[in-house]
């Protein structure tokens, strides 16, 4: 269990007075609430530190104990069970922390140590204040999110079963009611904020809604037209190839690319890239043949 | 006259301790809609969740309605940019791979 410097968490020094404990908060407060920091994990542990660091300081009682004992927690221990005998009872009637927003009960094991946990801290707002939200990250494959599906997480140790829609976009966040902590002093549950990183080990790349895959063409067929089979995301299709095709035209596939997150039976395009592929390691014959085709064309006509 | 989904403004007012010149102080710099039902002046539930968040930044860092529109005005320029971040990364990927 690591020390923690109250003081250092508020960055006032030790003879700071109650108004520049108080000042100290409000000010560090406003820069890492977690309502202005939506997102943001680092603000919100600092939060948390804060609300501990004020919650000892701005106790009088608490603010002695932590004093004398501070460094040396384990006697501080000691001096506690010392005090039960004597059926201490905190004081109280100081200025509470933000407890409405963190719902309680999230402080370090170094303050459950010294001062017992969430009995013994001062007295504090009553109003029901909803709990706080959770943030998580779901990574899927960019197959997975072709087609809308069940999917059973396990957030904090419970279950939740998820409808995943397609199309989800990669770092889109989705909200689930009432999944997040409990309330504080009966208010509702908080909720639970999904992000999606979605990686993609297809041929294909996504912007929006459309996409792109490039498809190898014999030089025969891109010179004098032909059948071709291309992939699409979800199988195959007969594409005709017309004559004289050239290397990187494009075709489109109007329909084929990626669903419409939340709109059924909406997609995207399909565009797909042909790149011919010149025929390698000629025979005699064929050298024969191209130097003949070669003759053919006059310069003009190149 | 139906009123589902809506909470009476006088029940939250008790529930956390507020004026309720502060929820109209809040509807008039357009924060929140308040509709009016046989004289009564209530707000819809799918509202509830930022009126919370309005009320935890005036409890908690003491600040006033005014301050709050500014608040909030700046987290919407946040997640606007953060959606355009995330598109552009997404079509940064498109030349990455």
């Amino acid at each position: 269990m690591a020390f923690i410097d109250y003081y250092k968490v508020l960055e006032i020094d030790k003879s700071a007075t109650e108004a520049d404990i108080k000042k100290a908060y409000r000010k560090l407060a406003r820069k890492y609430h977690p309502d202005l920091n939506p997102n943001d994990k680092e603000a919100e542990r600092k939060f948390k530190e804060l609300n501990e660091a004020n919650e000892v300081l701005s106790n009088s009682e608490n603010r002695k104990k932590y004093d004398q004992y501070g460094e040396h927690w384990e006697h501080g221990e000691e001096y506690e069970k010392a005090k039960q005998q004597q059926q201490y009872q905190s004081s109280g009637g100081q200025q509470g922390g933000f407890g409405g927003f963190s719902g309680g009960g999230d402080y370090s094991d170094f303050f459950e140590s010294m001062f017992g946990g969430a009995g013994q801290r001062g007295s504090r707002r009553t109003a029901a204040f909803k709990g706080q939200d959770y943030n998580a990250e779901l990574h899927l494959d960019l197959k997975d999110v072709y087609t809308t599906h069940k999917r059973t997480l396990t957030i904090n140790g419970k279950n939740i079963r998820l409808t995943i829609p397609a199309g989800v976009e990669n770092g889109q966040v989705i909200k689930i009611s009432e999944q997040g902590a409990e309330g504080a002093n009966g208010g509702p549950k908080g909720d639970l904020y999904l992000t999606f990183n979605i990686e993609n080990h297809t041929n294909f790349k996504l912007d929006k809604h459309n996409l792109y895959t490039t498809v190898d063409l014999d030089l025969y067929t891109a010179l004098l037209g032909g059948e071709i089979t291309a992939n699409t995301f979800d199988g195959k299709v007969k594409l005709t190839v017309k004559p004289g095709t050239q290397n990187g035209a494009k075709v489109k596939l109007k329909g084929k690319g990626f669903p419409v997150y939340k709109k059924d039976g909406e997609f995207g395009d399909l565009f797909i890239s042909y790149q011919i592929i010149l025929p390698t390691n000629l025979t005699e014959k064929e050298k024969e043949l191209f130097t003949e085709l070669a003759k053919l064309r006059t310069y003009e006509n190149r | 006259m139906k009123t589902d989904n809506l909470i009476l403004l006088k029940t939250v007012s008790s529930h956390y301790q507020l004026e309720l010149s502060f929820f109209t102080h809040l509807h008039d710099l357009g924060l929140i809609e308040i509709e009016i039902m046989e004289q009564s002046p209530y707000i819809h539930e799918n509202q509830m969740h930022n009126l919370e968040r309005m009320i935890r930044i005036h409890h908690e860092l003491e600040v006033n309605p005014e301050g709050i529109d500014v608040v909030f005005n700046l987290l919407q320029k946040i997640e606007h940019l953060q959606k355009d971040l995330i598109s552009t990364q997404n079509r940064l990927r498109l030349y990455e791979n």
